[in-house]
């Protein structure tokens, strides 16, 4: 793998390898010593032109995990608040001898931007792009979902027959587009719930189930109930009345928790906004893993960074772009 | 491109068996062992010779695996290995005497990625290294305790360990 840009286009197989090496990560956390010397002397760029704190962090925990030296870049306060352009800082990156950059922009497509421009050589991960895709958040989800169910067999199955319904704003969430992709490569069944108002108009060409009604999603009984954040700095038009009318009827409170399957999951990718798409009762409960989702979130950017970065010196430029294949050991 | 077989599947049964009295000879019996396989291979070869080991003592002796694809010297030499899952016995190794297993002896690297490895685990007693195969041509200061053959060989010849749970068969050959 030389890119990690979207779940759209990654491959069954490339999905599964991730995940299990992910697996393998998450062992090596449990030991006294969770550092590993897999990527010393390799130099990782947290390139963040949004604000983020967990996704931030936790690309950072992963690089230093596997000994790589991290070097955060945001936009506040750098020369991008002078108007340095993307292919300038890439290239400044690049001069520094960057080995993989993390990015997250605003603009949908800025890391495809980044990866195929040839500005630079390193490989490049996508920490969220506009309203595109957040592919390590869903491949985070995932390795959550085949976590809690099948434990420690998870290793080489994918999610054929699981049920996921995916409840928010769809119409602004990189996290239910990449999860989407990555949940029907692995075979799930997905549903997706929202205000009609944040449905994307596309929505009939991805391999989804949609429906306004919550309650008639949770009488299928899914497996996995995802509750999205309302973003509320994107709320830039009326999508819905009130806070209090969405709350009532898209968000998940303790009367929608008891309607839920015994071994259904509450799963949220944080921060959660209490009270709006999911109660405190619902946060708290042990269906909720919110938190082993931050902590799977570290195994499954250790398991990309390692796959980026751990093979053969990459050639210059666009030539290599192709994945690479790997030997018997 | 000549292949022999060097070892048969009662030369390995025998190795394996002199291999693991050998381990209950030096350790004064099974108090505290623990037989970690470096994988593939050395994870079959270890629960083989765990199962003698536990047949000739009359007590169960713990075995794992232990992978060492993180903390090789080579990764970025060679393309992306994928990491194979590491299990540690639920006594853990503090304290205790590990034996490493692993199939082929050469450069002594994946032995010192190893070590490596068990460090950030913990801290045995002792380790000890078990192989099937000694083939020379070492790069590192590292010796095994234990050698099921010492096969002198080119350094470009190909030494195949193949083993019935893996690969349908039981021997060891040598190939150019």
């Amino acid at each position: 793998m030389r890119h990690l840009l979207d779940t759209k286009t990654l491959a069954r197989e490339d999905a599964l390898r991730l995940l299990d090496v992910a697996e393998d990560m998450a062992d090596t956390q449990q030991r006294e010593v969770k550092k590993l010397p897999t990527l010393r002397g390799k130099t990782i760029v947290n390139l963040f032109f949004e604000d983020s704190t967990r996704t931030r962090i936790s690309f950072e925990a992963a690089a230093k995990r596997l000994s790589a030296d991290v070097i955060n870049f945001s936009a506040k306060g750098s020369s991008v608040s002078k108007g340095e352009s993307l292919q300038d800082t890439a290239q400044t990156l690049q001069a520094m001898g960057a080995d993989a950059v993390v990015i997250r922009h605003g603009a949908s497509g800025a890391p495809r931007t980044l990866a195929t421009s040839g500005w630079i050589s390193a490989g490049v991960v996508n920490a969220g792009d506009g309203t595109h895709e957040h592919p390590t958040q869903a491949l985070l989800d995932a390795f959550t979902i085949r976590k809690r169910r099948y434990g420690a067999d998870s290793r080489g199955r994918d999610l054929s027959g699981v049920k996921v319904t995916i409840v928010g704003d769809i119409l602004h969430s990189r996290v239910a587009r990449s999860n989407v992709w990555l949940l029907g490569t692995l075979g799930a069944r997905v549903t997706l719930v929202a205000p009609p108002t944040l449905v994307p108009h596309d929505v009939s060409a991805w391999p989804a189930r949609v429906t306004f009604d919550l309650d008639d999603a949770l009488a299928d009984r899914p497996d996995a109930l995802m509750m999205l954040r309302i973003q509320l700095e994107r709320m830039n038009a009326a999508y819905f009345p009130t806070e209090r009318e969405y709350s009532r009827r898209w968000g998940l409170d303790a009367g929608r928790l008891a309607a839920l399957g015994a071994d259904s999951i509450v799963m949220h990718p944080g921060p959660m906004n209490r009270g709006l798409e999911i109660s405190a009762e619902a946060a708290d409960s042990p269906r909720s893993t919110v938190l082993e989702q931050v902590a799977n979130g570290v195994s499954v950017r250790m398991a990309a960074l390692y796959l980026l970065l751990a093979g053969t010196e990459r050639v210059e430029g666009a030539a290599a772009a192709g994945t690479q294949k790997e030997d018997a050991r | 491109m000549s292949t022999r077989t060097v070892l048969h599947e009662a030369d390995i049964a025998r190795a394996l068996t002199r291999i693991s009295h050998e381990i209950l000879e030096s350790n004064r019996g099974p108090a505290g062992l623990v037989l970690l396989g470096i994988p593939t291979r050395g994870v079959t070869l270890a629960h083989r010779i765990g199962s003698l080991v536990t047949e000739f003592a009359g007590e169960s002796v713990p075995v794992g695996a232990l992978d060492v694809t993180m903390y090789r010297d080579d990764l970025h030499r060679n393309p992306t290995r994928t990491p194979q899952p590491t299990q540690i016995p639920p006594g853990g190794i503090d304290g205790k005497t590990v034996v490493l297993v692993d199939d082929v002896l050469f450069s002594g690297r994946s032995i010192r990625s190893a070590l490596d490895a068990l460090q950030d685990i913990g801290r045995p007693a002792a380790v000890r290294l078990a192989t099937l195969v000694d083939r020379g041509h070492r790069e590192l200061p590292i010796r095994p305790d234990f050698v099921g053959k010492n096969l002198p060989s080119a350094r470009d010849e190909r030494v195949n360990v193949r083993l019935v749970e893996t690969d349908g068969v039981d021997e060891v050959t040598i190939g150019s």
